[in-house]
Parts: structure tokens; C-alpha cells; sequence
């Protein structure tokens, strides 16, 4: 049985890691762009 | 399209906990294995998923070398990071349900090997990208998911000759699936397949928002040094 | 407008003058295959019973990894002086370049294999028990396996960074069913257990396949601009 929750759990913190570094890419990205209108105008 | 993807959205999150739900108490029991073969839902669908990612970046590498496509080479590289991730479930949960049933956490079983050796080569494709410095990152890694896409067969003839020489003691899911459990393993892989196409559509935005930042960087860091303004 | 043979030939022979008058890959190749071949055996302690079950194994990791040095140099002669780019622009048919490199490298490794078998033979023990005249043909065509994808991914690693790391990154996961084949048709040989045909057979059709698709895609990687 503590194997079954292992699994399903370890699923999800993969799936979520992963998400969460998209996230946290995106942010950066938007830092970014931030960035690149301020230095145009 | 701004609309769909919130409601994309929601609709996965509600087909996920159906799945879940059933997967953990909507499905039978299974009798030798009991409550541990569960596990099957999520591992098995992974790995269907994770193999579909993987046919389509060979597809998106294919249509990419062809038609010089950049959208082609931008879900190429979704599909790899994302059928990776997928693969690295399959491969997490793999041990844990073979430990309480087989009594070991890896064999070099036939599927497993397989598993084993896509999750290195698309690793050494998103390596390649990651370490890639120029414009050219598309074609070769176009080149070189070709090549791996080429080399599946060829590690599946080996591997199935390799184990059938050397017979392991490790018993395959033989026999037939109850109609439930169909049921149940469809519904998961149903829902497993509209989350990995949300975070693909995700990635992909941020994939083509990233290359557009880097584009307009390359020109401002162009027009700079001439103080245009 | 030349041919494609005559292309080929030129270019094999160039590197083979250069190669015989600098001698640095091979020197470079040796000596690390010997190291590997003594490090083998200390963490072995083959007794000749044993060791013919893995010897295998040795002698093909040892030459992977020594052909990884040689395959590093590649195309390093040729990015020096721009050597790549003339190429690029001039009308020769790009395939004569990967043909020539692909045939230069797949005699360098040979001539490796060919001064460190001995030394296998000696230090190991070895003896086989099955057909030994079908180690020519596993030798053959696995050298030529290693060869020719290496080839390709050393053209390929040029243009990331560190490249010397970036090829056996993408060279081993792709290798791992060539790799399997050579390790057991060798084995097999050696211990006289099972017949080496299957994998023979399977090493002649990785190479059919990868020849064929390193020859299809390689323009497009040389001229990838």
C-alpha cells in the first residue's frame, strides 16, 4: 500500500517540479520583457 | 484562443481527479497483486503518453528538416522536454510497483530496457539543444531525433534478442485485463493525455514568447552601440 | 565539376598524409586504449575462465571510448584555418567530406584494433572456443558502426559548446544496440555458447541504416547556417 502512495506521489512531484520551473522560466522571461520596453522607450 | 485555454484547463483538472478517483477506489482490486497493481493506471498511461510525445517530435523533426518550419522545430523541442518528463514517470513508478510485486526495484526486462534507453537518447537531445550555441540548434537536433527515432527498432531487435537468450524470471502482465480495468486505464490515459497537451501548449507559448525576447534582444543589442535614439 | 569518388579520395588522402606525418590520433588512441586495457584489469582480476565472459565487454568499451578520442579530432583540422567554411561554399558534394572523415576514422580505429588485440590476448588469456574467424566480420562492422554515427555527431558537436564532452552524450545512448551486438556476437564467440549470427546480421543492418541516414541528412548539417 505504501508503495501505491509512493508512486501516485512521486508522479505528482515530478508533474508539479516540472511545472513549477516552467513557471518559473515564464517570469523570467517576463522580467525580460520588462526590461527590453523600458530600455526602448 | 485566450478563452480556450482556461477552460482547456479546468476541464483536465476535473478529467484528472475523475481519473484519480477512480483509478484509487472506482477500479477492482486486483487479486494477486492487490491494492499495489493501482500503480498501473498512472504508470501505463505515462508511458502511452510519453511514447506519443516522442512519435510527434520525430514527426515535428521530420516536417522541420523539410519545410525549414520554426514552429515545426518549437514543438519539436516542447514535445522532447515534455515526453521526457512523461518517461521520467514511467520510470519512477516502474520500480516502485516492481519492488512489492517482483520483489526487486529493476530487471533488465524487455519494456524496461526499452523505457530506459528513449528516456537516454531524448535526454541527450534536450542536452544537445541546451548546449547548442548557434542558429543551426534546429537542424541538428532535428538530425539527431531522426537518428533516434531510426535506432527504436533497432534497440527493441536487440533487447528482445538479448533477453530471449538469456531468459530473466521477471513474468510480463499476461493474461487479459478485466473490462473494468480497460475502462479505468482509458479514462487515465484520457486525462493524462490532455495534461501533457497543457503543458505542451504552455511550453510552446513560452518556447515562441522566449525566441521572440531573444530575437528583439539581437536587435536592440544591434541598433545600441550607434545610440539611434 | 568533380565526382563524388574523386572528392573522397582526395580528402582520405589528405587526412592519411597528415595523420602519417603528425601521427597524433593514433599515438593519442593507443595510449588511452592501453590505459584502459590495465585499469581493466585491476578492478577485474581476470582469471581466464572469467574473463573470456567479459572479455567481450573490455575490448569493446576499451575501443569506444579510444575511438571517442579520435573522433573528437575529426573535425578539429578542419575548423583551424576555416577549412569548414570553403568547403561549405565550394560545389563539392558534402557527403565526399563525411564519406572521406568517416573512412579516415574507420581506418584509424582499425589499426587500433589490430595493435591491441594482442595485447587482449595476452593480458586476458583469451582463447576462442567458438568460430573465430567470424570476429573479423563482428570487427569489421562494428568499428564501421562506431565510426560512422560518431562521425556524423562529431560534426554535429562542433557547433555547441564544450565539445569534446557533447559527442559521447549523444554517441553512447544512440551506439547501445550496436554496442549490444558487438559485445555479444564477441562473447559468444569466445565462449562457443550461442551462435553470433543474430547479432552479425543486426550489426549489418544498424550499419545499412545509419550510413544511409547519415548520408541523407548530412548536408543539411554541414550547410545548417
Amino acid at each position: 500500500m505504501i508503495y501505491l502512495y509512493a508512486a501516485y506521489a512521486a508522479t505528482w512531484t515530478i508533474h508539479i517540479t516540472y511545472l513549477a520551473w516552467v513557471l518559473l522560466r515564464y517570469r523570467r522571461l517576463r522580467r525580460e520583457i520588462y526590461e527590453l520596453r523600458k530600455a526602448v522607450r | 484562443m485566450k478563452r480556450a485555454f482556461p477552460v482547456f484547463g479546468l476541464l483536465t483538472l476535473v478529467l484528472l481527479s475523475f481519473a484519480l478517483y477512480e483509478a484509487l477506489i472506482g477500479a477492482p482490486t486486483e487479486r494477486t497483486m492487490g491494492e499495489v497493481q493501482r500503480i498501473f493506471y498512472y504508470h501505463v498511461s505515462s508511458a502511452w503518453t510519453a511514447f506519443l510525445l516522442f512519435l510527434t517530435n520525430f514527426i515535428a523533426s521530420v516536417v522541420y528538416l523539410a519545410k525549414k518550419n520554426s514552429k515545426a522545430d518549437a514543438v519539436a523541442a516542447v514535445t522532447a522536454e515534455v515526453g521526457v518528463l512523461f518517461c521520467s514517470v514511467v520510470l519512477v513508478t516502474g520500480p516502485l510497483w516492481a519492488r512489492p510485486v517482483w520483489g526487486i526495484w529493476w530487471t533488465w526486462d524487455m519494456r524496461l530496457t526499452l523505457t530506459l534507453v528513449l528516456w537516454l537518447i531524448y535526454v541527450s537531445y534536450l542536452v544537445l539543444r541546451r548546449f547548442s550555441t548557434s542558429s543551426q540548434t534546429a537542424v541538428i537536433a532535428a538530425a539527431l531525433s531522426i537518428f533516434g527515432a531510426v535506432d527504436v527498432p533497432l534497440v527493441y531487435f536487440s533487447i528482445w534478442y538479448f533477453r530471449t537468450q538469456h531468459p530473466s524470471p521477471v513474468i510480463g502482465r499476461g493474461g487479459s485485463l478485466d473490462a473494468r480495468m480497460w475502462h479505468v486505464l482509458l479514462i487515465n490515459w484520457a486525462a493524462f493525455l490532455c495534461f501533457a497537451f497543457l503543458i505542451c501548449w504552455s511550453r510552446y507559448r513560452l518556447e515562441r514568447l522566449r525566441r521572440d525576447v531573444e530575437e528583439t534582444q539581437a536587435l536592440e543589442a544591434l541598433l545600441e552601440p550607434r545610440g539611434v535614439r | 565539376m568533380s565526382s563524388l569518388p574523386t572528392i573522397t579520395k582526395a580528402t582520405l588522402a589528405k587526412d592519411l598524409r597528415l595523420e602519417w606525418r603528425s601521427k597524433d590520433v593514433i599515438n593519442a588512441m593507443l595510449f588511452f586504449a592501453l590505459l584502459v586495457v590495465v585499469i581493466f584489469s585491476f578492478s577485474f582480476n581476470p582469471t581466464a575462465e572469467e574473463s573470456r565472459q567479459i572479455a567481450g565487454g573490455l575490448v569493446w568499451v576499451a575501443f569506444l571510448f579510444a575511438s571517442v578520442v579520435a573522433l573528437n579530432q575529426t573535425w578539429a583540422r578542419e575548423l583551424r584555418n576555416q577549412v569548414l567554411d570553403a568547403f561549405r561554399v565550394s560545389p563539392a558534394p558534402a557527403n565526399a567530406l563525411f564519406l572521406a572523415k568517416a573512412i579516415g576514422n574507420f581506418l584509424f580505429v582499425s589499426a587500433l584494433e589490430a595493435l591491441m588485440t594482442p595485447l587482449f590476448i595476452v593480458f586476458y588469456a583469451l582463447r576462442a572456443l567458438g568460430p573465430g574467424w567470424q570476429l573479423v566480420p563482428v570487427g569489421l562492422l562494428g568499428t564501421w558502426a562506431l565510426v560512422v554515427n560518431g562521425t556524423f555527431f562529431a560534426a554535429m558537436s562542433i557547433r555547441t559548446r564544450s565539445r569534446e564532452i557533447m559527442l559521447p552524450l549523444l554517441l553512447f545512448p544512440i551506439t547501445i544496440p550496436a554496442l549490444l551486438a558487438m559485445v555479444q556476437a564477441t562473447s559468444a564467440i569466445l565462449t562457443g555458447e550461442a551462435s553470433a549470427k543474430f547479432w552479425i546480421v543486426l550489426l549489418a543492418v544498424y550499419n545499412l541504416v545509419f550510413t544511409t541516414v547519415s548520408l541523407l541528412l548530412f548536408e543539411s548539417v554541414l550547410h545548417a547556417e
